[in-house]
């Protein structure tokens, strides 16, 4: 008995060290170091609720950056789900071509996120960037996207919604694993185009869709380097060498908590304080995912 | 059965060296520097002149003391300096430089770098002689000098010669009335935007900075006790209200925000001073060398900042920072680097040397005075700049640059009209400041 238990343990340990030494010892001492004081040298003191206060009472980017996080999760991860679906359904209908019209909404996906959101920051440029350019001639009245506190969050959900390419493959997949008899049966009963979508189409996409929102909640809950990049070129202030650069251009739109994470224990050198907005994420996380996987009935269809 | 342990041995062998191999060691000042020795200098410098400029310093270096070799690793970041000095170690550095002066006060209070105060008595250096006042202030914290001042930076007044010719002024603006009223003579409007821009006082407008401004006015950011005194500085009050005057005065916020989005990148060739966009620009003296080397054909001419009418007397300060260096207290050869670190900081050839060789400002009063150093008359200007008494800096502080950044947002706030309440807006700051710091410590 105690033979064949050592030798599960032994035969489980490449998991078990990985998980312990890769999630579960670094989360542990996140969760510990958020009560000391750490400031990265010498070694931590305990510090009680002290980062706690500071953080949710005193640290003035908290909320603003925990806002601006759940704004993106709402906004951007709902209408990327809606729009990857949107596209997927139009290159599967179309007649000819399909594989060109995929490859092209694919591409953008596979740009380096610096790369687009610099090129995004370029072609939304109030004065010079040729968006605004057009919109002006046609005498629409051009918003000021990433310098503008109101525009910036929409004009990192329209950076989103260009790189939907991941989306649009898997939507694609599941569109067409959705069985032509089915159609053809609720045809024959008398269901129309949208009684067939209703009916048929979505059911079988349920799991997908449950999967590409907790997936882009966790993501948006990441969401660092494009709203970095777009705040720091749109400010004009990159923060070269000696320079230090509060993120969050303009006017802290742009400022999500994992920015908070790196500019609390790296910048500021408060570790104890960053540790608090990390086990913050990971709680949002796990709730959203939770209450998501609960509703949602899970990934696979057989498991609801 | 044996194999299953021996693996479960491993490894727990292996999660118990992973862990102490993160303890440092600490270090020690009694090594004879006399002896044959290698120290390892880490820096941040990476452009090709650069490199070969400290080459040559440590060659000179090496040839006073043979006994010391030294390798040198450039292109280091902040992050890296912080995790070395963290981790100690065989391979860990034994002199840093960086060039994030704000972390100076990290840097002292947590004890990465060993206050210097005991090598320079030893040795003999006094540094109230050898350094300027501002270059003492900034690197050290509460009277701990645990860095030494490494070449620096002085801000001065960039202007377009020939923009000025065709305004008609003469010379350059030598009070902040003078200054304004040039401002908006140099400026063209066109519709909504402007075809030529006097000056850029945005707070995004590159080195349009408060505590660049705010330098003109000598404030007092923290008081003796560590306290923030941004509250009840009236210097400070004074220069965010002649920023936002300034802004009213060019045409209001929001025409100047839209014309900030065609400039280029401060850095590069399309910089809004080269390209002509604007007629005057606040900027360091790196920029002449930068224009220089550019194929720009912008005729400029350079001189002190302008001062507040009431300080007319004390037209010729600026606002001066720089490079910083020390040494690790983790490195077991601190006696052997203070010789380095002694050589590269006061030693008047060096310095010269190494600021002629990156268009920096000279470091020590010795080589500020040098006539070997560049008598280019516009280096010149920000020498004097960097050598006037009445030249202030920005002090360290424990949690690096967090105040001045608090400082910018309320700048951003009341510069856009946001915050239209500038002494609740600094109260406020204040209380931040001090929680932020209080938090830190």
């Amino acid at each position: 008995m105690r033979t064949s238990r050592l030798a599960i343990l032994a035969f489980l340990s490449p998991w078990l060290l990985g998980t312990g030494l890769f999630f579960l010892y670094p989360l542990a001492d996140t969760v510990y170091l958020s009560f000391t004081h750490y400031n990265g040298f010498g070694s931590p003191s305990w510090d009680g609720l002290g980062n706690w206060t500071y953080v949710l009472r005193d640290y003035d980017f908290f909320w603003p950056a925990l806002r601006n996080t759940l704004w993106l999760v709402v906004v951007m991860v709902t209408l990327r789900v809606v729009f990857g679906l949107a596209v997927a359904q139009l290159v599967i209908s179309v007649k000819r071509g399909s594989n060109v019209f995929r490859t092209l909404f694919y591409a953008p996906y596979l740009a380096p996120p610096v790369a687009s959101t610099l090129a995004f920051v370029f072609l939304l440029n109030p004065g010079t960037g040729p968006v605004n350019t057009v919109l002006e001639k046609l005498g629409i009245p051009a918003p000021s996207w990433f310098n503008d506190p109101h525009w910036a969050k929409p004009a990192l959900t329209l950076l989103a919604l260009w790189g939907v390419g991941d989306l649009m493959v898997i939507f694609m997949a599941a569109l067409l694993d959705v069985p032509r008899e089915l159609y053809e049966a609720a045809e024959l009963d008398g269901a129309g185009a949208l009684r067939r979508y209703r009916y048929v189409t979505l059911p079988h996409l349920r799991p997908i869709i449950g999967f590409a929102v907790v997936t882009g909640v966790i993501a948006t809950m990441q969401y660092y380097t494009e709203p970095l990049v777009a705040g720091q070129v749109a400010s004009g202030q990159i923060g070269g060498s000696g320079q230090q650069v509060e993120p969050g251009y303009p006017a802290g739109s742009t400022l999500t908590l994992p920015q908070l994470v790196y500019n609390l224990g790296f910048q500021r050198f408060d570790i104890g304080a960053a540790c608090v907005v990390a086990v913050v994420l990971f709680a949002l996380s796990m709730l959203f995912a939770a209450v998501l996987m609960r509703r949602g009935g899970g990934f696979i269809e057989a498991d609801r | 059965m044996k194999r299953i342990h021996r693996v479960l041995a491993l490894a727990a062998v292996s999660s118990v060296a992973l862990a102490t191999a993160a303890c440092g060691s600490s270090g020690s000042a009694d090594d004879n520097p006399d002896a044959k020795v290698t120290i390892t200098f880490w820096h941040g410098w990476s452009a090709p002149n650069e490199v070969k400029a400290i080459k040559d310093n440590i060659a000179a270096f090496e040839k006073k003391y043979p006994n010391i070799t030294v390798k040198s690793v450039g292109n280091i970041t902040d992050d890296k300096i912080n995790q070395a000095l963290r981790a100690g170690g065989d391979k860990a550095p034994d002199v840093v430089s960086s060039f994030t002066t704000d972390n100076v006060g990290e840097f002292c209070t947590s004890k990465a770098l060993v206050d210097l105060t005991p090598f320079m008595k030893k040795s003999g250096v006094d540094a109230a002689t050898v350094f300027p006042k501002a270059q003492r202030e900034y690197t050290q914290y509460q009277g701990d000098q645990c860095t030494l001042p490494l070449l620096s930076d002085a801000y001065g007044l960039y202007y377009n010669k020939t923009m000025f010719a065709a305004a008609g002024i003469t010379s350059p603006p030598k009070t902040l009335s003078e200054f304004d009223a040039d401002a908006v003579k140099l400026t063209k409007t066109s519709g909504d935007t402007y075809s030529q821009l006097g000056f850029m006082p945005d707070y995004h407008g590159y080195e349009s900075t408060i505590t660049h401004f705010g330098a003109q006015w000598n404030p007092t950011y923290f008081t003796s006790s560590g306290k923030s005194n941004v509250g009840k500085d009236t210097g400070l009050t004074s220069a965010y209200e002649w920023q936002k005057a300034l802004v009213d005065k060019l045409g209001g916020y929001s025409r100047l925000e839209k014309y900030r989005t065609t400039f280029g990148d401060e850095f590069g060739s399309k910089n809004p001073f080269m390209t002509g966009q604007v007629a005057m620009s606040i900027d360091g003296e790196w920029r002449a060398g930068m224009i220089k080397d550019s194929k720009s054909t912008v005729d400029f001419g350079v001189a002190p900042f302008p001062v507040p009418d009431d300080q007319a007397d004390q037209y010729g300060k600026g606002y001066v920072t720089g490079t910083i260096v020390g040494i690790a207290s983790t490195s077991k050869k601190q006696n052997a680097a203070w010789r380095f670190v002694k050589f590269l900081t006061t030693d008047t050839g060096a310095v010269v040397s190494f600021a002629n060789a990156i268009h920096n400002v000279p470091s020590t009063n010795a080589a500020l005075a040098s006539s070997e150093v560049s008598q280019d008359p516009a280096f010149q200007t920000f020498i004097k700049i960097a050598q006037n008494p009445n030249s202030s800096t920005t002090p360290s502080s424990p949690n690096g640059g967090a105040y001045q950044l608090t400082l910018q947002n309320l700048g951003y706030a009341y510069e856009s009209g946001k915050t239209t309440d500038l002494q609740g807006g600094l109260d406020q700051a204040a209380k931040a400041i001090d929680q932020a710091v209080e938090q830190a410590q």
